[in-house]
């Protein structure tokens, strides 16, 4: 036996056994680091709407009694029935469509911000709403119900890893985000009702887009055992934008 | 010499501790997301589009494709060399249907050779091959599945698919040419699936057309097969004249601004109107 196969195999026993530390180590600084700075990706930026799907449910408002793919009970549609924009106005209702659970759907640009260390922001343009993604935050928090409700969220990071073959890749990764405390609102803006007890979970992940853009697609899962006889689930995307110079707050809108 | 055969001893010991250690940490690591099972289409989102004849909202569609689907009459459907090209692996995404997903194993490493999305009654199936095998030459046959291979990106599985028939990317009419591709990406939350889609035509899209849609795991059996489109005769002999509407004569093309009072560029899938500003548009001249 020459010498060189007792170098191979020392160095791939380095090798080896230097991979176990670097996982371990990376393992406890994301255990260690605040959720902005262990984040597996970037959510932060301009992102506008891309309405491809519900085209006649979202860029315009239905009429009344169109409520295709809405899994309504009996109750929801007598509310539903007796929707009157201009009532919802006069009571300051105005705001009934933009809240947590129908807010991804509504054509418009998101924001995305870091509030602090452990609090993702959204803010956005159609009906000037704020939503707060707070981080390893208890499920809800004391106050009264609002339109964006209170948010808890998490990272999910992928499972796969290193090793894992060169048709792998580690990128990837998505926020889980439970809201409740919302007020009763609309799922959509022709009176579909969500009630006070709804709670909204949603899974914010990314994806290239062709010629070297990004996606932000956003899953919602609407959960409401007044209104809804199953869960109500729906996935918007949005595109990123280069800056903020579309950015064109405008108020909620009951009529439009 | 003896210390030397000691020593070498132990680095053996070592490197074999070391790399069974590195594989079970690589095994960890690996996880595997599995997307295997019966996937109910929920369906409150609509994302057929074909509810009317004359409905290309939510499209990017460039002008060739609008007067090509403009052409297009539903009676094409009778003709027997017609009766399947509705139903391309777009409509995936599309359909109303629930997925059926099965794997298959490499049966000595283990390793996972393809994904299998089962077919429904008209789509044809879509088999993922994760075996790094190439797409193949752009003049091979193109089927109505197309080709589609995969790889892991974390746990998102994305799919590449090619060699697709000319088509529709809307059973309505909106065609699709052979060059169109389509990316679809599979990411499991828990019990949610959600799968997107990036279609890019160069002849018929005037930017990549972008879909999603979620489904829920189910305990009640997605069938894995369908039946096949079987093409039959429907009443209209062979040869003759292939139904279609001449340029502006599409009797459809402003039903659903009737009904919907909805711009006619809208209905027709002109690009812009799928951003905010067309709908800040739509508020200056609300159209009701």
């Amino acid at each position: 036996m020459t010498r060189q196969p007792v170098l191979i195999v020392v160095v791939a026993a380095l090798v080896a056994i230097g991979r176990l530390p670097q996982v371990q180590a990376q393992d406890r600084g994301n255990a260690a680091a605040t959720p902005r700075a262990s984040a597996p990706i970037d959510f932060t930026g301009y992102w506008v709407a891309f309405v491809t799907e519900d085209w006649r449910y979202r860029m315009v408002t239905p009429p009344k009694g169109d409520y295709d793919g809405v899994p309504m009970t009996a109750e929801a549609r007598q509310i539903a029935e007796s929707w009157d924009a201009a009532a919802d106005e006069a009571a300051g209702n105005q705001c009934r469509s933009y809240g947590a659970a129908a807010i991804m759907r509504v054509p418009g640009r998101l924001h995305i911000t870091w509030e602090d260390d452990r609090t993702l922001r959204i803010d956005t343009d159609a009906g000037t709403q704020t939503r707060l993604f707070h981080f390893d935050a208890p499920p809800a928090a004391p106050g009264g119900p609002t339109w964006q409700g209170f948010s808890s969220a998490q990272w999910e990071r992928p499972a796969r890893g290193r090793g894992a073959g060169p048709e792998t890749s580690m990128a990837g990764g998505s926020i889980k985000v439970v809201t409740r405390m919302m007020r009763a609102g609309y799922l959509r803006r022709n009176g579909v009702p969500y009630s006070e007890n709804a709670e909204l979970t949603e899974y914010f992940e990314l994806s290239p887009y062709p010629g070297g853009g990004q996606l932000l697609v956003v899953t919602a899962v609407v959960e409401d055992p007044r209104y809804l006889r199953q869960p109500f689930i729906v996935s918007s995307q949005f595109k990123k934008e280069a800056d903020g110079s579309r950015w064109d707050p405008t108020q909620c809108s009951a009529r439009w | 010499m003896g210390s030397n055969a000691v020593l070498r001893k132990m680095v053996i010991r070592a490197a074999l501790i070391a790399v069974l250690l590195g594989a079970a940490t690589a095994r960890a690591a690996l996880g595997q997301v599995d997307l295997a099972g019966s996937w109910a289409a929920r369906n409150n989102e609509i994302l057929a589009g074909d509810g009317l004849p004359v409905d290309y909202t939510g499209m990017p569609l460039n002008d060739e494709a609008r007067t090509k689907a403009l052409s297009y009459s539903e009676s094409q459907l009778s003709m027997i060399e017609r009766q399947c090209q509705g139903w391309p692996a777009f409509y995936l995404v599309q359909g109303p249907f629930g997925l059926r997903i099965w794997s298959e194993i490499e049966p000595v490493k283990g390793s996972v050779v393809s994904w299998t999305i089962g077919a429904w009654e008209d789509r044809a199936p879509m088999t993922i091959w994760m075996d790094g095998r190439p797409h193949p030459s752009e003049y091979a046959l193109h089927t109505r599945a197309g080709f589609t291979t995969g790889a892991w990106e974390g746990d998102t599985l994305v799919a590449r698919t090619t060699h697709m028939q000319a088509g529709f990317l809307r059973k309505t009419g909106p065609p699709s040419s052979d060059l169109a591709t389509l990316t679809t990406r599979f990411s499991r939350h828990g019990d949610i699936l959600t799968v997107l889609a990036i279609i890019e035509d160069p002849v018929y899209l005037a930017e990549p057309w972008v879909l999603s849609k979620s489904f829920q795991l189910s305990a009640m059996p997605v069938p894995p097969v369908g039946p096949p489109c079987m093409s039959t005769f429907e009443g209209r002999e062979a040869g003759g004249s292939v139904p279609h509407y001449l340029p502006e004569k599409n009797p459809f093309v402003d039903e659903m601004t009737r009904k919907y009072q909805i711009p006619r560029e809208a209905v027709l899938g002109e690009p812009q109107t799928l951003y905010p500003e067309y709908r800040k548009k739509l508020k200056a001249a609300p159209p009701r």
